[in-house]
């Protein structure tokens, strides 16, 4: 069967191989573009935020290519995403297409129904076949994010401009051709020791910033004009609150998320759904890890990112560390963004010059 | 005691209960104001830029009160259902720490939440911590309670009549001396959530001109419980929010419904849950072959513009019954 999945930041990688162990064989979901937004937009409600508009896209996309079944993941609120599912496949039926809808809700809520719908998928395969299928494509997350963050964390002091994203490159193009366990576990050597390799400015203290907000958009390159190699080409090392692999297994059968809902509690006592009290308590760690700035992330009409951005501007008065917020829409440009982001990065590199005045 | 209850969003579903709570313990109520151009003004003053028409409205009405009272309630209904994954909106559940965190000045907030999710007492047990708050002694808490719990369900009955005369809808009726309907009046189902329906300001007065088109008009709130549930079993997924899902509900039992013409769909501008509900009623309705309209409102919604796309409508339906 020819099956499709949402494109969301460098996961597809490790997705496409699941699909092929499974013996499936995968049609990869474009990176989204102008044309999958404007397809999205066309037949989206028009208050569903941009995460459902680009995935909308991306499936009638896939579809053209020959798609028959489309993998997602639900939710149980009170976001609205986990109600995605549900109403992209009433659209696309409702457009004429007879495609397998698979939506997995967390395992932990609905046992029975994510092991039926994994039934679905992995039909007629041994069960060790599925397990060597899921840990690898495990393994892969983990090594993808790993390389990312690392990426992150070298562009801002890079001495060649792009070399980092040069190099970030060919090691995704290594993971993929990564199969077995041992070849990720080597994948991911071989990966750390060219992005190492790459000539830094072992001196600089760059400007840090946290990236806080809704999933989608922040591990979306193409949702966010890529704002964290943007930063990262200011100079600026951009962290950022949210991986996927974490998510997953904080969201999943192990809680890790604690630690930030207690640091939000003063400002916001209850779980207001997707991300919102993780980005209160989130800038409450990073200002106290001594970081210059927060950059909230999401798209236009997020219902919890509008709650934690109304409280936000209370947590960045009391702890005194600036936050800017950005909604991304349909019309949101890249320059815009990055013009806002520049008159950031020159806030923040003032304050520091102040502070460091001050000591002195 | 002055306490402070804000005229709007779950006030209209749970007045009497509040209001008789309050007043058994001995306290003053003060309700804001009805919705006003000032009320509004205030509100996008205070509120993030983001939010949307009853959230804004939400602030503007505490304001309202803000010199008034000495304490304002603020509730925090989180489930009041028992079902495992429902819960009112998001900006429902954190706005108590957003009023605090964007409005200065107000006197203390009563803090006052409630999930039946946690426990099967949590109700009881909120109205009593509440009571104690305010002094009480537990007897008198306990009888104010139970009489407020009366009030709520007679209101609830009263409403399902949809001759309830506390109502916007009916009051207007009373004022403006409409008279009575037609013999075969066009049947509108008007679905949508109680403090967009019986607000008179934010909606444009557009439950008074249905009327004064000479329309019957049906409110999710007559829909008989026992109907909203099977309802529900239709739908492959319940949606996260306890209103919306009365409207969806509500929205799929009058599509059903023979004696209906059309339905109205009334939602705020940039309401997150809205553009699921908006979709699920617009794709059953067009299966079913239901006239369906969508009304948005938001800061600037004229009277003008609605009333020439009721009209639009009507006439409509009007030529389908080949009246026109």
């Amino acid at each position: 069967m020819r099956v499709t999945f949402p494109h969301m930041g460098s996961s597809p990688i490790a997705f496409k191989m699941l699909i092929e162990k499974l013996g499936h064989e995968p049609v990869m979901p474009l990176r989204p573009s102008e044309n999958t937004l404007s397809l999205g937009s066309h037949y989206a409600p028009e208050f569903a935020c941009i995460p459902f508009k680009i995935l909308l896209g991306t499936y009638l996309e896939a579809l053209e290519r020959g798609a028959e079944m489309i993998i997602t993941s639900g939710g149980m609120g009170p976001c609205r995403a986990g109600y995605y599912g549900v109403l992209h496949e009433k659209i696309l039926r409702d457009l004429g297409f007879d495609v397998e809808f698979v939506v997995l809700e967390p395992p932990q809520k609905k046992t029975m129904d994510f092991l039926r719908k994994l039934r679905r998928i992995t039909r007629g395969k041994s069960l060790s076949v599925v397990w060597d299928a899921l840990s690898t494509c495990w393994q892969k997350l983990r090594v993808l994010d790993y390389i990312d963050e690392l990426s992150y964390e070298i562009r801002p002091r890079e001495l060649e401009k792009n070399e980092t994203t040069r190099v970030l490159e060919e090691c995704y193009q290594i993971i993929d051709s990564a199969w077995t366990r041992e070849e990720i576990r080597e994948s991911r050597v071989e990966c750390e020791k060219r992005l190492r390799a790459i000539r830094t400015d072992k001196t600089k203290n760059p400007l840090k910033v946290g990236i806080i907000g809704e999933i989608y958009v922040v591990l979306e390159p193409a949702a966010n004009f890529d704002i964290q190699r943007m930063l990262g080409d200011m100079g600026v090392l951009a962290r950022r609150s949210i991986y996927l692999a974490d998510w997953t297994k904080n969201n999943t059968f192990f809680k890790g998320e604690d630690h930030i809902k207690k640091a939000a509690k003063p400002y916001l006592a209850e779980l207001v759904g997707g991300h919102g009290t993780l980005s209160v308590g989130n800038t409450v760690l990073y200002s106290r890890e001594g970081y210059d700035g927060v950059i909230q992330l999401a798209p236009f009409a997020c219902i919890p990112e509008i709650v934690s951005k109304s409280i936000l501007g209370k947590v960045a008065k009391d702890l005194d560390i600036p936050v800017l917020t950005l909604f991304i829409d349909e019309q949101t440009g890249k320059a815009g963004i990055k013009t806002r982001l520049e008159a950031f990065v020159d806030l923040m590199h003032s304050r520091r010059k102040i502070r460091r005045e001050a000591l002195v | 005691m002055k306490i402070g209850i804000p005229r709007t969003l779950t006030y209209y579903a749970y007045k009497p209960l509040w209001e008789t709570f309050f007043q058994d313990l001995g306290c003053e109520i003060v309700v804001s104001d009805k919705t006003s151009k000032g009320i509004l003004d205030k509100g996008v003053e205070f509120a993030v830029n983001d939010a949307c028409i009853p959230i804004k409205l939400f602030h503007g009405h505490v304001h309202n009160i803000g010199n008034r009272a000495d304490f304002i309630f603020v509730p925090r209904l989180i489930n009041l259902t028992g079902e495992k994954t429902v819960t009112y909106c998001p900006k429902f559940l954190g706005l108590t720490d957003m009023v605090r965190a964007s409005m200065p000045d107000l006197p203390p907030l009563l803090d006052f939440r409630i999930d039946l999710r946690e426990k099967w007492k949590a109700r009881r047990r909120e109205y009593e911590r509440l009571g104690c708050l305010l002094g009480m002694s537990p007897g008198r808490i306990g009888h104010a309670f139970r009489s407020a719990k009366r009030a709520l369900r007679s209101y609830r009955r009263r409403l399902s009549h949809g001759n309830d005369p506390e109502r916007a809808v009916a009051e207007l009726r009373e004022h403006t001396g409409i008279p009575s309907l037609p013999s075969r009046p066009i049947t509108l189902a008007v679905v949508g959530y109680p403090y967009l329906l019986y607000d008179d300001f934010v909606n444009a007065g557009l439950m008074t001109k249905l009327y004064n088109m000479g329309i019957r008009i049906l409110t999710p709130e007559m829909v008989p419980e026992r109907q909203l549930l099977i309802k529900a079993k239709g739908l492959p997924k319940d949606l996260f929010w306890t209103f919306s899902n009365q409207v969806v509900r509500s929205a799929i039992y009058y599509i059903d419904d023979s004696r209906v013409d059309g339905i109205i769909h009334v939602t705020a501008f940039g309401c997150g849950p809205d553009s699921m509900v908006g979709k699920l009623i617009e794709l059953e309705a067009k299966q079913r072959g239901v006239p369906y309209v969508l009304i948005s409102l938001d800061e600037h919604t004229g009277e003008a513009g609605i009333l020439t796309r009721l009209e639009a409508f009507v006439d409509m339906l009007r030529y389908r019954r080949g009246e026109l």
